[in-house]
């Protein structure tokens, strides 16, 4: 064996044991590095009341009420959801431009006593489709997403979607709208 | 480089070995007089497409392209950010293999590579931060957060940083190259976490749009002046890393003469004027007077 090449073996151990120490340490601290609990995972964890955490999760339709306080602070009641469970979300302040029935969010807070969520801050989710307006426009007017219940559909099934697309000629025969958010929200 | 050409790959007339055959072509493409050669034939098919592409990519996205139906005007800042942040990663794979060719076969040119990929790998991670965080303020409502994609990508800003500090953090150039490759391959590890943080853990940032496996979450009206402004700023990325490689072997060469010519300079002195060669430092270099 020359010496390149035992170089070349000591630097594949080092990446390896390197490699699985990174695996092992990431694995440990799952629940750390996640950014926020699904409301099934909150319910499921029961943590303790004050504590603060981050729920994440898809803004249910119809169940956003605007208030506001006495001294004109706008407070916000909302229900969020993974599909599984949902939880009823209080929050004091200016919700985000993005934050819509629908759209994915991120509250930072603490689950009070009647299991309900006091949020100190909002945060909008983006998800990863990117859609001009016009074909955003088009699919809602075809009847084949409605927006405040998740994501829209695959974008092989509205590329060539362009604002010409008469609407009369797809239109559903009945409203096919996903009611949970598939995956991850 | 077999003798006689054999009817099977697994044929038992002796030939080079994989490792050896990679290892010669390896020596004949990073031959310094050879590189300069190609490399400056090379220069201009990088830096012209490159400067053309990303412009047209950027006035097709910033102007043309059209705005999204959510994020309205906002979306535009993904034709910097979402190119910069392949560079970053790109980059950094690039440092890490120029480093195992200098740790494996000690080759001065991967050296020399990985000290001029270094700042400029750090400066588009930079950009893909600042950008990120200026798409972040209006779109989620925050500037930053900790979240794992986030906090994955400010460890690769750290991590180029670390290798420009390092390379440069030792009196003898080789220590700091030797060093900072070790650095640098150690730091690959955060690569594969960049790519798939966003789907191993909850994370506030999106999951990737466009992926190898499945069909691209984005209307192609918008993916193709990405894909273009991609292109031109990886072209120009090159064409950058190539240019500042030049000029580092020459700059190179450039010393060794110096060195070499000061070393006669020196004998010569020595023998005809029976002089001290005080004026040289104990690493045969000129001492300014």
């Amino acid at each position: 064996m020359t010496r390149k090449s035992r170089r070349l073996w000591l630097v594949g151990a080092c990446a390896l044991g390197l490699g699985s120490a990174t695996t092992l340490a990431l694995a440990a601290f799952r629940q750390d590095i996640v950014f926020f609990m699904a409301p099934s995972q909150l319910l499921a964890a029961e943590p303790a009341a004050g504590r603060t955490i981050r729920l994440g999760g898809m803004v249910v339709a119809g169940s956003l009420h605007e208030e506001h306080a006495p001294d004109g602070t706008p407070i916000a009641r909302f229900a969020v959801t993974d599909g599984q469970k949902a939880i009823t979300v209080r929050y004091a302040g200016i919700l985000p431009d993005l934050f819509r029935e629908g759209q994915s969010v991120v509250a930072l807070g603490s689950l009070a006593a009647d299991r309900s969520f006091r949020a100190s801050e909002v945060l909008a989710k983006h998800d990863e489709t990117y859609m001009p307006k016009d074909v955003a426009d088009a699919l809602r007017r075809s009847g084949k997403w409605d927006p405040r219940f998740g994501p829209p559909p695959s974008a092989a099934s509205w590329n060539n979607m362009t604002a010409a697309a008469r609407p009369a000629t797809d239109r559903p025969v009945a409203a096919d709208a996903p009611g949970a958010p598939a995956g991850r929200s | 480089m077999t003798p006689a050409p054999s009817p099977h790959p697994t044929s038992p007339v002796p030939r080079p070995s994989a490792f050896a055959r990679l290892t010669s072509g390896l020596h004949r493409l990073a031959n310094p007089g050879r590189f300069t050669r190609l490399a400056a034939q090379l220069q201009p098919w990088l830096t012209v497409p490159g400067v053309l592409l990303t412009l047209a990519g950027l006035v097709w996205g910033l102007v043309y392209a059209p705005a999204d139906w959510q994020q309205g005007d906002a979306v535009r800042i993904m034709y910097v950010h979402v190119p910069a942040a392949w560079l970053a990663s790109a980059g950094y794979a690039a440092l890490a293999a120029c480093s195992l060719v200098s740790l494996v076969w000690r080759h001065p040119l991967a050296d020399l590579a990985a000290a001029e990929i270094g700042p400029v790998g750090a400066a588009v991670t930079a950009l893909c931060l600042a950008t990120g965080s200026l798409w972040g303020r209006p779109m989620w409502g925050a500037w930053w957060v900790w979240d794992a994609r986030l906090t994955s990508v400010l460890v690769l800003l750290f991590l180029y940083l670390g290798h420009f500090s390092l390379v440069r953090a030792f009196d003898d150039p080789r220590r700091g190259y030797r060093a900072a490759a070790v650095l640098a391959l150690a730091g690959a590890v955060d690569l594969p976490i960049i790519k798939f943080s966003v789907q191993w853990w909850n994370t506030l940032h999106q999951p990737d749009s466009i992926t190898l496996t499945g069909a691209p979450t984005m209307a192609l009206s918008m993916l193709w002046p990405l894909l273009v402004t991609a292109l031109g700023m990886s072209l120009g990325f090159a064409a950058i890393v190539l240019g500042r490689l030049r000029a580092s072997v020459m700059e190179q060469r450039l010393r060794s003469l110096l060195l070499s010519r000061a070393g006669a300079g020196r004998r010569v002195a020595a023998r005809t004027a029976g002089l001290q060669a005080d004026t040289l430092d104990g690493r045969g270099e000129m001492v300014a007077p």
